[in-house]
């Protein structure tokens, strides 16, 4: 079985974000990048299942600029078989990228595509889901869990209260949570080995997909501050400011 | 104009998280109209029809709808987004799934995580963990979105007299996905979503035994356990205690946190808290930039005490 990953790079989880000044975005002028956390937990799960022998294929794909090339090595030094860089600049909007995943299915015909649940950068969690719809495949989101059995694929993932397991009929689409395993580090070998793997450049227009702007972006600020209160030197302190100041217990 | 409502239940009432997003519906300002999906949810209809600001109630009632799986409910709303201008649901692990199915098959954009309405085509939403705060015009005709729950009100107005209450004869058919079990945590406390007060726990807790100082005081004024990520990571507690960017988003009245840092990835989850207090042994924890009540001491003597005083 072939399985399509989704990659995309973001700004590096510990990069402390900055509005800029005239509140157009974030500045991210000189910020370090990264793989998007939840994408590097797709990956290592698509090696693992390559690894216990139920994929016979792992193909990276990114939808972004061409610096996206660093981080589909890097999946590759993690693992992936080739990759697939579909090069269109600035923020593509979820539903275009899922569009562009969705050209490449028809492609490839991967029998399971697994995507991060969310990319830190925009929070919007749509594109597994939107590729799912687009690709009438059935879809898992927020996987904990991820076993492969027959034709089926079977999804621990959580509700509210508790998990639930869903069966899905393969090819189906699925988005990674943080349990669902912990990535590994790339060794330097297999960093040099990435280097020689295929990657394969495509537009948008060489997939036919059109970019359509469903959204447009007015203004970004920070978020409302809050200041830090005071410190109390005791537990009757505290109980007393709650009950008499804050009049919350 | 009309607004279609999804109602968050759980087939026997409806969640709070409802009332906050028929609060933002009103926002947009147009006739709202609210669908309650499941099996046996006729008492939760009927409930709805009884909310101040709804006119109608659409009431899917079929095995299909149960789970509120994602390939049937897309295709639910599909078929009755005919109607409406503009599709709302609270942001649960539930429309998560299936709101983006719908946009996409609308080919329509989504607004995830509305926390303000500006306007019937304009809205606020954080992004980047709540690090920035983007305004966002949607251009699309048909308006998908999410919402916040925690950053809308969530008093409504009951009416006496109730709304008209209109079964929706369309069952969607599912040959691709299945439920096949839920492992549902029991628990007498408070829900943590929609809880008036939480106490939490961190990495700092130290083993899930411990845990029982946290669930002591929670008992103790009625709160609900919460956790960090890095507690829920390292097997203390269930992962559905869990508040943070990636766990449940919370904005109690009191939110106590004891042996957790403030993680940005946490503070994402719980800083719209009213009161917040946090103890922690170490006094250069981030927390106590946010906490309106700091008090660094050891969790394992504090947490007694409180339970003990309070």
């Amino acid at each position: 079985m072939k399985i399509l990953v989704g990659v995309k790079r973001v700004i590096d989880y510990n990069v402390k974000v900055r509005v800029k000044a005239d509140q157009s975005n974030v500045d991210l002028t000189n910020v370090k990048m990264a793989m998007n956390p939840f994408c590097e937990i797709a990956v290592e799960e698509a090696v693992r299942l390559k690894e216990a022998g139920v994929a016979s294929e792992v193909v990276v794909m990114s939808v972004g600029a061409t610096q996206s090339q660093e981080q589909l090595r890097n999946a590759m030094a993690l693992g992936a078989d080739r990759a697939i860089l579909v090069e269109a600049e600035g923020e593509i909007e979820p539903l275009n990228v899922a569009k562009a995943f969705a050209a490449v299915v028809e492609k490839e015909q991967p029998g399971l595509v697994i995507l991060g649940k969310q990319s830190i950068d925009s929070d919007n969690n749509q594109m597994g889901q939107m590729l799912a719809a687009l690709t009438k495949r059935p879809q898992g989101t927020f996987a904990s869990k991820l076993v492969i059995e027959d034709d089926k694929a079977l999804v621990t993932r959580e509700i509210d209260g508790g998990l639930r397991t869903i069966a899905l009929s393969l090819p189906a689409i699925v988005t990674t949570d943080l349990r669902l395993n912990e990535p590994r580090y790339a060794k330097l070998p297999d960093i040099m080995k990435a280097k020689r793997k295929p990657l394969e450049t495509l537009s948008l227009a060489d997939l036919g997909v059109t970019l359509k702007s469903h959204c447009r972006l007015d203004k970004v600020e920070s978020p409302a501050t809050r200041s830090a209160g005071i410190k109390v030197s005791s537990v009757d302190e505290l109980i007393s400011k709650l009950k008499d100041e804050a009049k919350v217990i | 104009m009309t607004t279609l409502v999804i109602a968050e239940h759980n087939s026997k009432k409806l969640s709070p998280s409802t009332f906050s997003t028929l609060m933002a519906a009103q926002a947009i300002g147009s006739d709202i109209h609210m669908l309650v999906a499941g099996k046996n949810i006729a008492a939760v209809a009927e409930a709805a029809a009884h909310l101040s600001g709804i006119t109608k109630v659409l009431c899917a009632d079929a095995d299909v709808y149960e789970y509120a799986l994602a390939e049937p409910m897309g295709d639910l709303l599909v078929h009755l987004s005919t109607a409406y201008s503009h599709i709302v649901a609270p942001s649960n692990s539930e429309s998560k799934d299936y709101m983006p199915r719908v946009a996409a098959l609308l080919d329509v954009g989504q607004v995830s995580d509305v926390c303000a309405v500006l306007s019937a085509d304009q809205f606020k939403r954080p992004i980047y963990a709540g690090n920035a705060i983007a305004t966002v015009t949607v251009l699309d005709e048909k308006k998908v979105m999410t919402v916040r729950a925690s950053s809308f009100d969530k008093s409504t107005q009951q009416n006496d007299q109730a709304c008209a209450v209109e079964m929706v004869d369309f069952i969607a058919q599912n040959a691709v996905s299945s439920w096949q079990s839920d492992d549902i945590t029991e628990s007498a406390r408070p829900d943590l979503a929609s809880a008036s007060r939480i106490v939490s726990g961190g990495r700092g807790v130290g083993s899930g035994e411990n845990f029982a100082l946290v669930e002591a005081l929670a008992d103790k004024i009625g709160a609900a356990v919460g956790a960090s990520r890095a507690a829920v990571d390292a097997g203390f507690v269930s992962n559905d205690l869990q508040v943070g960017q990636t766990g449940k988003i919370v904005a109690p009245d009191l939110y106590m946190a004891f042996g957790i840092s403030g993680a940005i990835q946490h503070l994402a989850g719980m800083k719209d808290s009213k009161v917040i207090v946090a103890v922690n042994k170490d006094e250069d924890a981030p927390i106590f930039q946010v906490a309106d009540y700091g008090l660094v001491g050891d969790l394992f003597d504090v947490l007694p005490e409180m339970t003990d005083k309070v």
